[in-house]
């Protein structure tokens, strides 16, 4: 575009962006002019969200140093001297608080990428099975999103674990599954696979398998460039992988894992992976909760693409699954992801309900240290802020793929 | 420029009105004048004393009630009864407090807090006396700001497990799952004497007494830790079936339960000391609910006198009536009274008193001289 003229003194002050003289050449006094306003009132307003949170943390240091309590972090290096019943890092009772903080973080990390990613599963199949044309189908997905969007969750963690896993057989009457699977209401113990000496070699071949996935993915990506057919990647790199993890398995001369099928010793399960009730009554009481409300988003998300669009693939002879994943899925995405990520961050949020089921959590972990040690203010200002990093890294990751497959309009 | 430059001469004028206005000085040290006795030549002393001093107990006479935090779940100690009261040991030392600040023992109000919240709601000033079978350590009486005022219970710690399952040793335990609450002293003793003693164990921690004991009755552990009170409470009180359990005959550890106050209000911590004594003294004396009114009118012991007002002003000197001890027995009982009420024998939750007897008849309840 091509800019005419500058623009008329006399007309410049009209417009207050760029106003600098009043008309007649005289400089605007301070008290008039409109930027130094309002640069005045955000710093009256910043002053006053300041002035409170001082008053705040003065009364608090105040009120702390009247009983005798001190503010620090030098607690952390202490010994912890409980137990956690389930961590995913070496941990005992001469471990320090710090290494508590950590098995209760990665505890959180753990239910909320697992839940997460059951709740996404399951959220996507309701709310598709919500537009279907079968009645049943439909009303059945209906009366999963309505019945769990209305109860707390609270609630509903309580009753699966008090109601549904703690009422599985005791230990000494265990169920017993295929292959040695034990089912209690000390958790399900699922057989799991022993390391031996020939492992690192046999992740050496597994790394191996994975760059020639990768190579036969570019060669089927070449291939239809050049012939125009569709390339099944999908297909053709996992067969590769397979087919390397397979011979590598065999032509070792021992296997790298050992099946170890769990059993009742004395008073405890060895062998296996145990997952106790608290563990999977807090996940999926999670991933059902969320599901129902990622359902509701996704057919809302499902039902924002234009009704044409659909039309338009059939018309182009594209079947009824073909259209949903071709066409209307990559549209409806954009309608989805900013609803999710809120209810990704609610997820991991809500993973704190864990403490009223006895799983340990951060928020459980840390309200332990906190009654240990007595440092109330310090160990829920490390929570919070704990809980904020997560919030913020899954709200960046998702706004950086939001802005991938945003419509840009020009 | 000059905008700026103005705009910038304010922002540093704002500041300099933020940091003048300074937080209100620390409260002024108490001055106490005490006058001696008539005939004796007036002479006045002024004695200052640390700031918080006096605070609690005239907080608590405005209010016109007690704030008392007890456990709430733990029958025979605190526990909600269908009427509505706070019945139990716990709730009895609450209200023989409000008797001697108030001369009513209904002037409480009941608190139930979980052992998360317990410390927080002490220190805070949420309540002004914790009677929640706390056990006394060196961190809790130091780190966290608190006071414990004595023992009202002699305690240890147990264990809880079903009566056929045959364990009668620690080593039994050997790779089991154990139910304990959140935050406690048990839950470290228990970490504390499994290494010792070389038995791994998974521990399972809830929050409050219901949770714990309900894991346990559904057999997700194969045990319960806690004060042997606490579980013998639990046992006959909240479990299904009380004769299924049996607790076991070992001892973790010592526990001391008794009332907790905050740091920084010296004549607080003796009112509740002295409240605390004074059940002991009534029944070391023999004085109890029903005989109060004749010692008061006729009894010719010095200590018993002195003890219930008739002669001295020792209510004074704690800032409170000359008739604060007899307000206590006659309201609430002597220390065998209360013990009785809730723990004896006729109850359903009943513990030998064992440690919790006299000196006289070889227990530990000792109470140093009404003078």
């Amino acid at each position: 575009m091509v800019r005419a003229q500058p623009c008329p003194d006399h007309l410049l002050s009209l417009n207050s962006a760029h106003a600098t003289r009043a008309p007649g050449g005289r400089a605007i006094p301070l008290w008039r002019d409109v930027r130094v306003l309002r640069l005045f009132g955000q710093i009256v307003f910043l002053a006053g969200v300041v002035a409170v949170f001082v008053y705040l943390g003065r009364n608090m240091l105040a009120a702390m140093q009247r009983q005798g309590l001190g503010l620090g972090f030098s607690f952390i290096r202490l010994t912890a001297g409980f137990d956690i019943g389930e961590y995913l890092i070496e941990y005992s009772r001469s471990s320090t608080y710090l290494r508590a903080f950590e098995v209760g973080l990665l505890n959180t990390a753990l239910v909320s990428v697992l839940g997460i990613i059951l709740a996404t599963a399951i959220g996507v199949l309701v709310g598709v099975a919500r537009l279907s044309r079968n009645a049943l189908v439909q009303f059945l997905a209906r009366a999963y999103i309505e019945f769990l969007r209305n109860i707390p969750l609270l609630v509903l963690l309580i009753f699966w674990y008090t109601g549904v896993f703690l009422k599985l057989p005791r230990v000494n009457q265990a169920i017993v599954g295929p292959g040695g699977l034990l089912i209690s209401n000390r958790g399900v113990n699922v057989p799991w696979g022993n390391p031996t000496g020939s492992l690192p070699s046999y992740l050496a071949i597994l790394g191996l398998g994975l760059i020639l996935a990768l190579l036969v993915a570019f060669w089927c990506h070449a291939l239809a460039n050049r012939t125009g057919r569709a390339p099944l990647t999908w297909l053709w790199a996992p067969m590769a992988f397979l087919a390397v993890a397979t011979i590598g398995w065999i032509g070792l001369p021992v296997a790298p894992l050992t099946l170890q099928a769990p059993a009742l010793q004395g008073l405890r399960v060895v062998g296996g992976k145990q997952l106790t009730p608290e563990f999977m009554a807090l996940l999926s009481g999670l991933a059902m909760y969320t599901s129902a409300f990622i359902a509701d988003v996704v057919r809302a998300g499902l039902q924002s693409v234009p009704k044409g669009q659909v039309e338009a693939a059939k018309a182009v002879g594209l079947k009824d699954a073909q259209v949903l994943r071709l066409v209307v899925f990559p549209q409806a995405l954009r309608v989805i992801i900013p609803p999710l990520t809120g209810h990704y961050l609610n997820l991991t949020k809500n993973s704190s309900l864990a403490v009223a089921i006895g799983y340990p959590d951060l928020f459980s972990v840390s309200g332990t240290i906190l009654n240990q040690s007595g440092r109330a203010v310090e160990v829920i200002a490390v929570v919070m802020a704990v809980y904020l990093l997560i919030s913020l890294l899954t709200s960046l990751l998702m706004n950086w793929y939001n802005r991938r497959i945003r419509l840009i309009e020009r | 420029m000059n905008r700026t430059a103005s705009s910038i001469a304010l922002l540093v004028a704002l500041a300099l009105v933020g940091a003048a206005c300074a937080p209100a000085p620390a409260a002024t040290p108490v001055q106490i004048v005490v006058t001696a006795p008539p005939g004796t030549p007036q002479v006045q002393v002024q004695v200052a004393q640390a700031p918080g001093f006096g605070e609690t107990l005239a907080a608590v006479q405005a209010r016109g009630n007690l704030i008392c935090g007890v456990n709430g779940q733990l029958p025979g100690f605190s526990f909600l009864d269908p009427n509505g009261d706070m019945l139990g040991f716990d709730a009895d030392f609450c209200r023989a407090v409000a008797a001697a600040v108030f001369g009513d023992a209904t002037k409480v109000e009941f608190r139930p807090l979980t052992t998360q919240e317990r410390f927080t709601a002490l220190q805070t000033g949420e309540i002004d006396i914790l009677m929640r079978n706390t056990t006394w350590s060196l961190v809790r009486d130091t780190e966290l700001g608190l006071n414990f005022v004595g023992t009202t219970f002699y305690d240890g710690q147990g264990i809880l497990v079903p009566a056929d399952s045959g364990f009668t040793s620690l080593s039994d335990l050997e790779g089991g799952t154990i139910c304990v609450q959140k935050g406690t002293t048990t839950e470290l003793n228990l970490a504390d004497q499994m290494a010792v003693n070389g038995v791994t164990y998974t521990p399972a921690t809830f929050d409050d007494v219901n949770q714990t004991y309900g894991a346990y009755a559904e057999g997700r552990c194969d045990a319960a830790t806690s004060d042997k009170s606490q579980l013998s409470s639990v046992a006959k009180g909240v479990l299904p079936d009380p004769d299924a359990h049996v607790i076991m005959d070992v001892t973790l550890s010592k526990e001391p339960l008794g009332p907790v106050v905050r740091h920084g209000d010296d004549q607080w911590f003796d009112i509740v000391k002295w409240t605390v004594f004074a059940t002991f003294a009534a029944e070391d004396y023999g004085v109890d609910s029903a005989n109060v009114d004749d010692q008061l009118a006729t009894a010719t012991n010095p200590e018993i006198r002195r003890l219930l007002g008739a002669e001295g002003d020792l209510g004074p000197k704690l800032g409170l009536t000359t008739d604060f001890a007899f307000n206590i027995i006659k309201l609430v009982g002597n220390y065998e009274e209360i013990y009785n009420r809730s723990l004896g024998e006729g109850t359903p939750t009943f513990i030998p008193r064992g440690l919790n007897s006299l000196w006289t008849d070889g227990g530990l309840l000792y109470s140093p001289p009404f003078r």
